[in-house]
Order: structure tokens, then sequence, then C-alpha cells
């Protein structure tokens, strides 16, 4: 991979609001066509760090540049080459969706001869065509984000940016949205750039980049990260865990650590150390289960908490809402 | 050809869309931003309707009830004189511009609400398309609402010829142009819904009240005609007045016109502080929109 491989690069960069940190000092090089993830709890610095790469926010140290123009020199040349799916709703509920298409079009300079056919391209691709003309305030949700996509790819950016794409959405309707965004990227060869807080999510990517508290901590592809795991997570619940802990310790020279009243211990072959950890233990094992390591076991490794699904959780309920005021207005 | 065509239908990436904003780039922004509002409006034709009740009510309320009791001659000059409906009925038509450009152009709290205004914002456009776009949109709101109005010339006793309607559509647009403008500029600072309340009640109302639309502004207390003249609603009044109630007034209507240290303002005067105001408004809504944290 060359230097002109690279459609974003950053550089120590940072984000402060007064006394707070929001970004500390990050580096990427992302390569053009990967599907690059910024995996993190929300208030990380995922979209304080997407806001800086999309120009939305200022820079307070350090650089970044996208497509090959510098964020703080040249927004104009970087807002061009982009295409932004943000967070929250914004589209205009009271347009129809061609007409959202229309005023981003026109707004991005597309061509005049060539308006009417992207536009008919995109509501293709992601299946919208039939809808067209109704007003966005009829759409559901997970069409809503559909025609959001559709509009970031309309002026053929270099680089579609997306914020946390799928939150808020049911299982389904994520799924399809992934089917799009894999379908852009061979078709297209965008590079796809996103953040999100959903482990499944991040399997998809190429390489993710795990944020917290605003610094990177861990970089690669899920198969890496997942292999700082030392291997198989087996979960262990008995009717003594100090004790049992202590003779893991002692026996298998792992270090179990505790969650949830239940034990975790990573093994290289939980197939081969199940039978024996029953065999080996006095206590009393009342269960045991074993998976391969997931992106939730590498985040509870790295940062030493989990991603709390349950704040998260509260978190998508609130923009539902949200959601459902913006089609109502 | 043929190739072209496969080239056209999937396009790679960083084909299209990569023109630098510039000064057409700048017009292609005023254009589309101006058209949304003036396409929503079109779509929301009630509230057109609704809009227009309250300046009925105010020409009914006051100029019957009112003017019943200031008496047929309210004002005059020149040999002929004008009832107190026929002189608050061009205070009516101010009245719809000054709501409709405001509110028009403070449509902008409400887009940033629903979010539409990051998909303006983040746009390879100059931020000044944005605020010159919504003025445009605030004040082509307010001229329609002001000009239908005018149908009710006839049953308030006004005529008109077709020179001074062709003189009176540019004045109630620089009125309509400078409001929606400070509606701009206003919010653009304005990050919620509850700061559009405090604006109306203690801006817009105000405006309305001392801008000479319900009453003449000459012989005042000393306090409320700095207050009148620091009004820019007044130097939009004015004109609009003069223009309607001069084909009634044989000798033209001066004698109503707005005064500075007894000096009879020229309309067009009025005219240019009004588009001065307005641009000054429009500047500073475009330093806010430029501004990122």
């Amino acid at each position: 991979m060359t230097d002109t491989d690279l459609v974003i690069t950053a550089r120590g960069l940072t984000k402060r609001y007064g006394e707070l940190e929001a970004v500390r000092g990050i580096d990427l090089a992302v390569h053009r066509g990967e599907i690059f993830g910024f995996l993190g709890p929300n208030g990380a610095g995922k979209s304080t760090t997407i806001s800086m790469l999309c120009t939305l926010l200022t820079v307070t140290d350090g650089s970044a540049s996208v497509a090959g123009f510098d964020v703080e020199r040249n927004p104009d040349d970087v807002r061009a080459s982009i295409g932004l799916v943000f967070q929250d709703p914004s589209l205009d509920g009271q347009l129809s969706a061609r007409e959202n298409l229309e005023f981003h079009a026109f707004i991005y300079g597309v061509p005049a001869d060539q308006r009417a056919q992207r536009i008919a391209e995109v509501l293709e691709m992601v299946e919208l065509s039939d809808r067209a003309g109704s007003m966005v305030m009829t759409f559901s949700g997970g069409m809503r984000r559909r025609l959001e996509i559709a509009r970031g790819m309309l002026h053929t950016p270099e680089v579609l940016f997306l914020d946390e794409p799928t939150i808020g959405l049911d299982p389904q309707t994520r799924r399809h949205i992934w089917t799009y965004l894999r379908q852009l990227r061979a078709d297209q060869g965008v590079t796809l750039f996103m953040t999100t807080h959903y482990m499944d999510e991040a399997e998809e990517c190429d390489r993710i980049a795990v944020i917290d508290g605003g610094r990177i901590v861990a970089l690669g592809t899920p198969d890496e990260l997942k292999a700082l795991v030392g291997g198989d997570v087996v979960t262990i619940a008995t009717n003594d865990n100090v004790r049992a802990a202590g003779e893991i310790s002692a026996r298998f020279g792992v270090e179990p650590t505790t969650a949830d009243d239940t034990l975790r211990v990573e093994v290289p072959d939980a197939a081969g150390f199940v039978p024996r950890l029953i065999k080996e233990t006095s206590v009393e094992i009342t269960s045991v289960s074993f998976r391969r390591p997931s992106l939730d076991d590498v985040f509870l490794k790295l940062t030493g908490h989990a991603i709390r699904e349950e704040g998260a959780a509260a978190g998508d309920k609130m923009r539902l809402m949200g959601r459902a005021w913006g089609g109502r207005r | 050809m043929s190739t072209e065509s496969t080239t056209l239908a999937t396009p790679r990436a960083g084909r299209i869309g990569r023109r630098s904003p510039g000064v057409a780039g700048t017009l292609r922004g005023i254009y589309i931003v101006w058209y949304r509002d003036v396409l929503r409006f079109w779509r929301d034709r009630p509230r057109i309707i609704i809009a227009l009740a309250q300046p009925i009510l105010y020409l009914v309320v006051f100029g019957a009830g009112l003017g019943s009791s200031l008496g047929g001659s309210f004002a005059g000059g020149g040999g002929g004189s004008v009832s107190y409906g026929q002189f608050i009925y061009p205070g009516v038509i101010g009245m719809a511009v000054l709501f409709a450009a405001v509110f028009g152009a403070m449509s902008i709290v409400w887009d940033r609400e629903f979010g539409f205004l990051k998909e303006i914002l983040v746009a390879p456009i100059d931020r000044s398309a944005v605020a010159i776009g919504k003025a445009l949109g605030g004040a082509t709101q307010a001229v329609v609402q002001g000009s239908i109005l005018l149908v009710l010339a006839p049953i308030m006793g006004v005529s008109f010829t077709i020179g001074s309607i062709l003189l009176l559509i540019p004045f109630i647009f620089i009125l309509a142009f400078a409001l929606s403008s400070l509606g701009v500029a206003l919010a653009s600072r304005m990050k919620s819904m509850q700061g559009f309340q405090v604006v109306m009640t203690f801006l817009v109302m105000p405006m309305f009240f001392l801008s000479g639309s319900l009453f003449p502004l000459g012989g005042l207390p000393d306090w409320m005609t700095v207050l009148t003249r620091l009004d820019p609603v007044s130097y939009g009044m004015d004109p609009i007045r003069r223009i309607i109630l001069g084909t009634n007034l044989p000798g033209g209507a001066d004698s109503l016109g707005l005064t500075i240290f007894d000096q009879v303002l020229p309309i067009g005067l009025e005219a240019l502080i009004l588009l001065v105001f307005g641009a000054a408004m429009l500047g500073i809504a475009v330093v806010n929109f430029r501004r990122r944290d």
C-alpha cells in the first residue's frame, strides 16, 4: 500500500472543550475502499472524531486529511469529497424522497444532465424507487435511513461517513442496511468510515479502531482483535467462586475474572480445558459454557469495562422518539 | 459513446460532485434553499389563509371599533382625508409582511431542531448562501402574504392605479427582505424553539406597535418618537402607506410621512435605510453560520 491509497489520515487529532478533552490524540490511516469501524461506548469520542474529519468541528490540536485535503485548510474541498449519514435524522419530512435527493444533488453541484439519472440509481440501490414521490414523513425509520444512505452516495463521494448508521433500527432492518453498504463498497469502491457501539456491526468492518475515553486502545481486523483475547472464553458458575478462582489459578495458570456471579477464563483450547476443569476442581460447578471470543470480550479485556448495552438501549429509545417527532412536524 | 454511458451508469467514487463552491455554487445554494422554503410554503396553503386572519381581525376590530369613535375623517392633507380604517389598512399589510418575514426566516430554528439544517450546513457551499437563501425565502412568503391583502382595497374604499401597485410591490419586498434578514440573524444564534416566543413577544410585537401601523408617528412624546425612529419597520410602513393612500389624497400623502427633525423622509431614502439594515443583519447571520465549535 502506498500513501496515495490512504483516504483518511489523522495525526495526534485532539478536541478540547475548555478543560474537557473529548478526543486525546488519535492517529489514523484508512485505505481506499476500506470499511473502517470506530467502536466504543457512547461518549468515547467517536462522534467528535467523525465531526472533525467531516469539518463540522474545528480541530484543537493535531491534523487530519480526507481525500487528500486538509480538514482545517480546505474544508470546502473535504465536504465536496465526502458523503455523510448523520446519527440523528436529517431529512425534510415535508418533502418527498425525490425532492430531498434533488435538494442534495443541487446543493452538491451534481451536473444538471446527470441529476435525474443519479437520483434514479440511488433510489434503486436502496429499493425505494416505488416510494420516490411519497412524503418522507410517511416513511419508517428503516426507510429514512436507507434514503439517507442513498442521499450520502448521490454525489459519488470518495468517503461515506456513517455515524451510528443502524442505531435504533430492528435487527432485520440492520442486516438489510448492511447488505446495501457492502454492495456500495463492491460496486463503487467507496471508502466507508463508520462509528458504532454494536459489536455485531463492528464484525462487518475490515478494520476496527477500539476507542475509549477519547483514545484508540486497539486497532486491527476483527480477527486480530479477537486474537488479543487468549483463545476461547469459558464462563463458569460455581457454589464458591472465590475458592474456584484460587484453584483454577493454581492448577491451570490462568487468572479468572469475575463478572455477574460467574468466572471467566480465557484458554487456548476450551474443548480440552472443560473436562479437566470439572475433574480437577473440588468446588461444585453448576454450569459451564464456552465460546469463541467476541468483540465484547476484546472490549472488556482492553478497557476493563463492558460497552454498556443497557445505557445504549435507553439512548436508542430517546432517538427513536426524536425520529417520531421529526416525522410529525 | 458506449463506454461513456457505461461509466455514467456506474460512476466510480469521486467522479462528480467535486466542483469547488465558487460563485456559481453560492448562487446554486441560494436558489435551492429559497426554492425549498417556497415549495413548503406553497404546500402549506391552509397556513397562508390562517395567517391572513390576524391582519383582517385588526382591520375589522380597530378599523370599525376605534374608527367610529375617532370620527369619519382621521387624517388628511392636500385637500382630502382618510378614515381611521383607511389609515390602518396599509398598517395591517405591513403587519402581515412583518410576521410572515420573521416567521419564515426563523424556520431555521425548526430546521435545526429537526436535523435538516445539518444537511445544509455540511454541504460544500458558502454559508452566505444559507443566510441569503433563507432571507429571500422569508421575504417571498411575506410579499405573498402582504400582497393578498391588496384585494381588500375596494372594501376599504382605497383605490389603486397600475402605477401605484407597481411602485408598491418593490417597497413591500424591501421591507420583507429587511425583516426576514433580521429573522435569519436571530435564528442563526438560536438553539431552541423557546427563544422564538421570546423574540415574538419582546421584539416583533413592539416593532409592530411602534412602526406607525396603528397611529401616526407625529406629535408623540419624545421617548416614543425616538423608539419609533429606531424601529426598522417604520421605514417600510411609511412608504407603503404613502403609496397606498396617495391616490386617495389629491395632494399626495406626504403630509402623513415619517419625519426626522421635522423633515419628511423621501421614500427612496427609507428604502435605502432598510436595505442597509437588511445587509447588516445578513452579515451577522453569515458570521454566525460560518462559526464552528
